[in-house]
């Protein structure tokens, strides 16, 4: 591969940051976008710009037809078993909520257990609180070992048949931790258990197939895989979608209205009320057909490389604690903390340098609670990351040394 | 690797120096005004305690725990370094000052009496960080108001 090549696909590269190359590594928090990508949206909005779903005209066709075709690229993306599996949202969160306001709302009762795990994202997190609250439901997690995977002991006596719904995240964004999706969802499945994975980390990382994976739900969000923000996905089981309820009403996802009464469209429809993100999803379609053009296994790997060098060099900066699990068993990214600077201090001298990071509780502060740090620095990575820019981060780790001790 | 003269005038060797070393760190044991204060973005927290003279209008002793970057615990160690002593109405004045100087927000009223808190004007070039500066300044402010009841 030349990765060399795919870098140069990315405009925004193409300057400097405090005088130094800009060196990304927040892509974690959302990926930069390839000039295919940028050119969908202007040619959208230059030429075929019309509302869906609505009118019979030209612009609408057109308009209609690229926002369908890239439900399809999505379901093919994903391995759904149809285009109808797959709900447009605005994104990973959305996502989510849809699944607890509609599934959730529905199914659960007092005595019901919503599993999740100590290393989830607030936002697979606070809906479940939210819906627990509503319902009358527990709210358990498994719990994180030190080397930052899932205490697969607990597993077992946690995930009973009391369970009605394991959500849990598959890469994890503050630890990098690949968790074991279809051994999970297995296991979930033999206990009656419906399940929704969090694949904003995943998603556009690696080829995912839901239903080699056997999951009920999976959500992402498009900004981290080279699409545009305020567009996600969800996938649903068709058996479940069909059963549950609408979440927002409006306009798009209703068959007939009365002034007492409505009925609504069958999914996907049902599930997006009012005009869509009808330039995010033929975005999202664009940044599917990039990815997929450079192969996922190849990005897997680029990112494996890419973290397992970060990682190597990253262990002999004197006073670094790295967080998450050993190689093999790691995303796109390396969060960790040094003895002598604060995060934010260290984030801002790493800016300084033009280097782009995180610094903070990466919205999962009761993982930080866990590994007692206030805070982490997070360096992730996507394809268009070299090993030279892995260097660089290096070099500016112990000059930061340096300057705060 | 060269630094730029922006990061060099944020953390000054003064500064580094006080986040290291913090000053006037501590509790003080009841009775005492406290205050909390802690910024949910960031994370960095700051506990003061401040005990009043007997008439209620200055400020006798100020101790101070927390966790944060540098600018945060920096700016409370120096803090309490200059306010230790002072009325209420001399701190609330140097409140105002040192806002305006980490704002950039015109000039200071008294700059004498900020003393070394004035390096922290490196600041004004950073704007995400003014909240950290400011986070102890505010919790003295809410442990002053918490004792007016
Ligand atoms: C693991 C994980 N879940 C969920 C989210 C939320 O995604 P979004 O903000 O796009 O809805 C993120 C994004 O930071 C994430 O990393």
């Amino acid at each position: 591969m030349d990765w060399h090549r795919i870098r140069s696909d990315f405009p925004i590269f193409d300057q400097q940051v405090h005088g130094h190359p800009l060196v990304y590594l927040d892509s974690a928090a959302s990926s930069q976008k390839p000039r295919a990508v940028i050119q969908a949206l202007s040619h959208y909005y230059e030429r075929d710009n019309a509302n869906v779903h609505r009118a019979l005209h030209e612009l609408s066709v057109r308009a209609t037809d690229a926002f369908e075709a890239a439900r399809k690229k999505v379901a093919g993306f994903i391995g759904a078993a149809t285009d109808d599996e797959i709900i447009f949202t605005r994104g990973t969160t959305e996502g989510i909520n849809l699944v607890a306001n509609t599934w959730g709302t529905q199914n659960l009762r007092p005595g019901d257990v919503i599993l999740i795990t100590g290393m989830e994202h607030h936002s697979n997190l606070v809906p479940w609180q939210l819906l627990a609250q509503r319902t009358g439901a527990t709210l358990k997690h498994i719990p994180v070992l030190d080397d930052g995977t899932l205490d697969s002991a607990a597993i077992e006596t946690l995930l009973n048949d009391q369970v009605k719904l394991f959500a849990f995240v598959h890469i994890s964004n503050s630890l990098g931790t690949i968790n074991p999706a279809r051994e999970l969802c297995a296991k979930a499945r033999a206990v009656g258990a419906v399940t929704l994975l969090d694949g904003a980390q995943s998603a556009g990382h690696m080829p995912i197939d839901v239903r080699e994976l056997g999951c009920d739900f999976f959500v992402f969000s498009g900004h981290k895989m080279c699409g545009p923000t305020g567009i996600g996905v969800l996938y649903g089981r068709m058996k479940l979608l069909e059963t549950m309820p609408p979440w927002h009403g409006g306009g798009e996802m209703i068959l007939s209205v009365s002034l007492e009464a409505s009925t609504y469209k069958p999914p996907p429809h049902r599930f997006e009320a009012g005009t869509p993100d009808i330039a995010g999803v033929i975005g999202l379609g664009a940044a599917i057909d990039y990815l997929q053009a450079i192969g996922l296994e190849n990005i897997q790997r680029h990112d494996h490389n890419l973290s397992n060098y970060a990682v190597q060099q990253m262990r002999e900066v004197p006073g670094i604690r790295i967080l998450g699990p050993d190689f093999g068993h790691r995303g796109a990214l390396v969060a960790f903390h040094l003895d002598c600077a604060h995060p934010h201090d260290l984030v801002e001298f790493a800016n300084s340098h033009g280097v782009a990071m995180r610094g903070g509780h990466h919205c999962t502060q009761p993982l930080m609670k866990r590994f007692k740090v206030p805070g982490t620095t997070r360096a992730s990575f996507y394809f268009y990351n070299t090993l030279e820019e892995i260097n660089r981060l290096v070099e500016v780790l112990h000059a930061a040394r340096q300057f705060f001790t | 690797m060269p630094l730029s003269d922006e990061l060099r005038d944020l953390y000054q060797q003064v500064i580094l120096d006080h986040s290291r070393n913090p000053r006037n760190h501590g509790e003080i044991p009841p009775p005492c005004l406290h205050a909390h204060g802690d910024n949910p973005s960031c994370g960095d927290e700051i506990d003061v305690w401040l005990r009043l003279s007997d008439d209620g209008q200055n400020i006798e002793d100020l101790k101070f725990t927390g966790q944060g970057c540098a600018i945060s615990q920096a700016s409370a160690s120096m803090m309490t370094q200059k306010i230790k002593g002072k009325s209420k109405e001399q701190a609330a004045a140097m409140r105002e000052d040192f806002r305006r100087v980490v704002m950039g927000d015109g000039t200071p009223q008294d700059e004498e009496a900020l003393g070394e808190l004035i390096l922290l004007e490196g600041v004004q070039k950073f704007p995400q960080r003014v909240k950290c500066a400011m986070l102890a300044w505010r919790a003295v402010e809410q442990a002053l108001d918490s004792g007016q009841g």
